[in-house]
């Protein structure tokens, strides 16, 4: 094909953005904003055959964005399996699996195109060119990013009245000045590392091919919903460690890019096609009948 | 001379100001039952809105972090909306088909279609837990153009000044301006194309917000036709209305109606019943086609399974049937009970979609249910439309016939 789809349709819709006044309707590609030049997104491999369930990482977050700290030492709070929370970017839980007792961290994802940002309609959850996927204040709270999570991350301040939008900003304001995220830093059991998501991937497999019979051999977050910035190894299914295995590996945005590139089409050629209608089917003795309000 | 035109002016500006102040007051009697009961709702209504807006959306709403959206938008947006389609439809009918047939009902359908985009989408700021920041879509320099909702705030908006051109001829005979009214007359065809463009693609848009919530929706609701779903559903659904609205509307503004659009009333009836079969019937079988290429009719065997048979077959496929019946019949009675099914199939498919089959893997005891305070608010709301579709109605030529100068203008 000497022209593909989207060039076609790009075409197109510039075409329209020049001919409809509030070139607004116009609907760009549904994909995360392109990696700036040089940049690449960064990401944090988790190994949960190295976590103990210190819960270091929460006091750390905690600390970092003025949150709540928990009290660690109160082992009950691992009984049960906790979401993230408005206070709570990050936690850690414990699960009952076929090798024992297994820690898994859970915060969002920094998925490569995420869901969320594209679910936006004012840009205040952004993908950041070091990857991160952060909130900001211009946001409406209609919580359409919520429902497009493929993981439940987002949290809203229901008890507020000047609520916001509450995530792991994978520490972007320490990312952008060169640091690491707080609970890299915090981990003592180096069960987190940061780095570029291409280097984490080769050390994943690394590990999984060195390490023989240690890891199952899958990397969560290398193919999910189109690949995601935090990335899982681990000894047992991930199924066992409150993962959802049956999410594919389709990026989000991806879902409702069909209905999106159907709009300039619509309309385009509905009103055409209407006032085509509307002419053939003006009776002759009503040629001068006017518009609207007959009745 | 300049002083005399100078003077006559104002004299009509103020003939026109004392008319719009006799118009203001209430006509009939202000303490019927209806009155009192509808009025307290909306007073108790509009409490509890000052109250979520000082507390909050938790203080209100039984909303979660698992449920991010409940009646207020499943019902009150999704089904307003869905309900509001009957005016793209009959503008379609009307005046790019012109059948004149369904002439007498267009301006109540338009009315009614402009007052569920305005109250029900409007309903929308109340759902906004940053509400103060509604503008940011349309005004400012962060566009988040990728996102479905971003056209839907668009079409809604753009869609609202539509029907209202459509709708303004009425308001320019209310007002006895001869000359208005011919200019906003020569718009209507335009809107109405624009406004039919528009809802082709917010109805379905409605639809595909769902498709980022993959996953989540039970996958015998969840397809990649949604979208096509939504827009076939919102032809009946909003014909439905209008065989319901008119059912009413006959009855309470029964003196403003002509006796010659009472008596077309019936031919028409059988029109709109087979629009609904014809609609209904092409939506059924593309859920049947969907069931099938999704391998999905293991599922249909479930408490889900059966819950979405009592969706298509007992509220699209039967009602369906009773249309065509009571069309071939002339039954009336049975057109407008199908009417009435094909609404709650309506609301149950919507809420299916945004409530009742999202997660539907989560335990009774911890799933959405909306609080008294989200009921009263959207009964609210409701009631307040119907007021204002009243006052309107009461006033404008609406039901009633156009006064005889602006009948001569498209003559």
């Amino acid at each position: 094909m000497g022209i593909d789809r989207r060039t076609f349709l790009k075409g197109m819709g510039t075409g329209i953005a020049a001919a409809v006044p509030g070139s607004s309707l116009l609907l760009r590609k549904a994909e995360a904003k392109q990696i700036g030049a040089g940049k690449e997104f960064m990401g944090v491999l988790v190994d949960t055959t190295r976590c103990v369930g210190c819960r270091s990482c929460e006091i750390a977050c905690a600390e970092a964005h003025g949150m709540p700290v928990p009290d660690i030492g109160d082992t009950k709070a691992l009984d049960k399996i906790r979401p993230t929370s408005v206070t709570q970017w990050t936690v850690v839980n414990r699960y009952k699996t076929d090798k024992g007792e297994v820690f898994a961290k859970k915060q969002c994802m920094h998925c490569n195109q995420p869901g969320c940002v594209s679910a936006c309609l004012v840009k205040a959850m952004v993908k950041r060119e070091e990857g991160a996927v952060t909130w900001d204040t211009n946001c409406m709270g209609c919580r359409y990013c919520m429902v497009s999570c493929p993981f439940d991350i987002p949290k809203f301040e229901y008890n507020s009245a000047v609520p916001k939008i509450q995530k792991c900003s994978l520490c972007w304001e320490k990312l952008s000045k060169g640091g690491k995220p707080a609970c890299v830093e915090a981990c003592p059991a180096e069960a987190l590392t940061f780095g570029k998501r291409r280097d984490l991937i080769e050390e994943a497999n690394r590990k999984i091919y060195t390490e023989s019979g240690k890891y199952i051999s899958h990397i969560y977050g290398e193919r999910e919903v189109g690949g995601t910035g935090y990335l899982y190894i681990s000894a047992v299914p991930f199924e066992q460690i409150g993962f959802r295995t049956d999410l594919g590996t389709t990026s989000y945005p991806e879902l409702s890019k069909g209905f999106l590139y159907s709009v300039p089409i619509v309309l385009l050629l509905w009103p055409a096609f209407l006032i085509g209608v509307n002419t053939i089917t003006k009776r002759k003795n009503e040629v001068q009948h006017g518009e609207g309000g007959k009745r | 001379m300049n002083t005399v035109s100078a003077l006559e002016e104002k004299r009509q500006l103020k003939d026109m100001l004392a008319f719009i102040r006799s118009e203001l007051k209430p006509k009939g009697k202000l303490l019927t039952s209806f009155n009192v009961i509808s009025g307290s709702i909306i007073i108790l209504g509009a409490i509890l809105i000052l109250y979520r807006l000082v507390r909050g959306i938790g203080a209100v709403t039984n909303l979660s972090q698992e449920f991010p959206w409940g009646i207020w938008i499943g019902f009150d947006v999704m089904v307003g909306v869905a309900f509001a389609g009957g005016a793209y439809v009959l503008t379609f009918v009307v005046y790019i088909l012109h059948s004149d047939k369904y002439h007498s009902i267009i301006r109540a359908t338009v009315l009614n279609g402009l007052l569920a985009y305005v109250f029900y989408a409007g309903a929308i700021f109340l759902d906004l837990g940053r509400w103060w920041n509604i503008t940011n879509p349309l005004f400012g320099n962060k566009f988040g153009a990728n996102s479905v909702l971003f056209l839907i705030s668009w079409h809604f908006l753009l869609y609202m000044i539509a029907e209202f051109v459509e709708f303004s001829p009425a308001i320019a005979e209310w007002l006895g301006m001869r000359k208005l009214r011919k200019v906003l007359g020569s718009l209507t065809v335009g809107a109405v194309v624009v406004g039919i463009a528009l809802s082709t693609l917010h109805q379905a848009g409605l639809g595909a917000l769902f498709m980022m919530a993959k996953g989540k929706v039970h996958p015998l609701w969840y397809t990649e036709f949604i979208p096509v779903l939504f827009f076939v559903s919102s032809i009946f659904a909003g014909l439905s209305m209008v065989i319901f609205e008119g059912a009413i509307s006959h009855r309470v503004f029964s003196d403003k109606i002509s006796h010659e659009d009472h008596a077309a009333y019936d031919d028409m009836l059988v029109g709109l019943s087979q629009g609904c079969a014809v609609a209904m019937f092409v939506y059924f079988f593309a859920q049947f086609l969907i069931l099938i290429h999704g391998w999905h009719w293991a599922l249909l065997n479930t408490t889900m399974g059966w819950w979405y048979l009592t969706e298509n077959v007992g509220l699209v496929a039967i009602p369906c049937f009773m249309f065509l019946q009571g069309a071939r019949y002339k039954n009336q009675m049975l057109i407008r009970t199908a009417a009435i099914l094909t609404m709650v199939g309506i609301v149950i498919n919507r809420l299916n979609i945004s409530v009742i089959a999202f997660k539907w893997w989560i335990p009774f005891s911890e799933r959405y249910f909306p609080s008294w305070m989200e009921i009263v608010i959207t009964m609210a709301i409701i009631l307040t439309e119907v007021w204002v579709f009243r006052w309107i109605v009461n006033r404008m030529p609406v039901f009633g016939k156009p006064p005889a100068w602006a009948e001569e203008i498209h003559s």
